[in-house]
């Protein structure tokens, strides 16, 4: 977007795609502006309503190939759920549901060229992980009261020991929220700039299709990425979820 | 906060449209990009947990049951298939038995039959030797007498050729004596 105001040599923008920019126009972002990033969240909405809601309106016994394809992503996480965080935590599956359907759809989305990928916005995961963290944490107290800060304290441990495991089990309980977000953005980030720093070498013609071999090899890992990351957004939930429903260890 | 000399220009984008440093960390953005971020999630969850997720539940349950149903009424066809099967054995097993039954009678039937048969035959065959026996003893004793009257004739015949006198009392006597003797 930029190489024709310097187009001299080699140019790398790979942090362009990330930038938020206004979808209609130009102008200052506010809050309520409606921006790229608006937009492809809007697109993942699509995708999440054309995939669950669309696929299976027809409601038949024998799902058609969308239809499957819907069921297979409720059962996945509905037994992600079940399974990680226990029979009591399933009342809690559509906000697990929710926040992995957008990030799989956001995730997928930033995938088709020239997209905007909103999940690798730190800004973005961030909310999620922290709507995560402080749902968590208050739900833990209402479900155990003070029992909840057992979490922290390991009965099985050595006496001694109990206080230090204590420290570090509260350190890595705040850490939770930020290596929650950040593995999702830096994840997405990092694929996103390295298919851009290839495609920039493959203005080259003498290394060209090398690069072109290496954006496919990228983008097929980026696919299996997109996936892995939103599935790993969802099963951490899922365990923080159990550690609020069953502090004791 | 707009610099007056590119309209996108910014705190985070340079005059050539570029990012400055990593746009992720373009505070700038940040409440555009919350605001849009809740209320997609707020979409999407209300989407879901109104629609879609009961929707497919519903749908999941739904053909659990019909396969529940249907693998119910299979183990009742098997059943009866079972059922068939046993009976069709039995009628089979019943069958030859009557068979056999029959094949018993029939068989007795024709052993008294037979029996009979031989029985009236036996009786016949002891009649008619008896017959035989009482023709061949009528034939014994008429060859006797036949015997007693060619030799009386002959003796008749040889005393007088002998030159003697034909007493026929006394001749018959004789040949009567000797025949006795």
């Amino acid at each position: 977007m930029a190489s024709e105001a310097k187009s001299e040599g080699l140019v790398f923008h790979p942090m362009d795609q990330f930038i938020v920019k206004p979808f209609f126009g130009s102008g200052s972002i506010e809050f309520y502006t409606f921006t790229n990033a608006a937009f492809w969240m809007m697109i993942s909405v699509v995708m999440v309503i054309v995939l669950l809601v669309l696929a299976t309106s027809r409601r038949s016994i024998v799902p058609s190939r969308a239809q499957s394809l819907a069921e297979l992503a409720y059962g996945f996480v509905y037994k992600m759920v079940e399974d990680v965080a226990g029979k009591d935590g399933v009342a809690y599956f559509p906000y697990i549901m929710t926040l992995f359907m957008f990030i799989v759809c956001a995730n997928f989305a930033g995938l088709l060229p020239m997209s905007f990928t909103t999940t690798s916005h730190i800004a973005v995961t961030a909310v999620m992980a922290m709507l995560v963290f402080l749902s968590v944490t208050i739900l833990g107290f209402v479900k155990n009261g003070a029992s909840f800060l057992s979490l922290f304290w390991i009965s099985s441990a050595p006496l001694p020991l109990r206080p230090i495991l204590a420290l570090i089990e509260v350190i890595s309980y705040f850490v939770r929220p930020i290596s929650h977000s950040i593995r999702l953005a830096g994840n997405m980030m990092a694929g996103h700039a390295v298919i851009k720093v290839f495609a920039a070498f493959a203005g080259v013609a003498l290394i060209a299709p090398l690069s072109i071999v290496a954006i496919t090899a990228i983008y097929a890992l980026e696919v299996l990425v997109s996936f892995i990351q939103a599935y790993v957004f969802a099963i951490l939930t899922c365990v923080y979820l159990k550690d609020a429903l069953h502090p004791h260890h | 906060m707009a610099t007056p000399t590119t309209e996108t220009i910014s705190a985070c984008v340079d005059s050539y449209g570029s990012a400055i440093g990593m746009p992720q960390l373009c505070g700038e953005w940040m409440s555009n990009q919350i605001f849009w971020l809740l209320i997609t999630l707020m979409i999407i969850f209300v989407v879901l947990s109104r629609i879609a997720l009961p929707r497919i539940a519903t749908i999941l349950t739904e053909r659990q049951g019909t396969i529940t149903n249907d693998i119910a009424a299979a183990e009742d066809l098997k059943a009866k298939a079972a059922a068939a099967e046993e009976a069709y054995q039995q009628a089979l097993i019943d069958a030859r038995a009557e068979a056999a039954r029959i094949v018993e009678a029939t068989k007795a039937e024709i052993k008294a039959d037979l029996d009979a048969a031989m029985a009236t035959a036996d009786a016949e065959i002891t009649e008619k030797a008896k017959a035989s026996e009482a023709v061949i003893a009528d034939i014994r004793s008429n060859a006797m007498a036949s015997v007693e009257e060619v030799a009386k004739a002959t003796a008749k015949e040889l005393v007088a050729a002998l030159g003697g006198k034909t007493d026929e009392k006394a001749i018959n006597k004789a040949v009567d004596a000797h025949l006795k003797g």
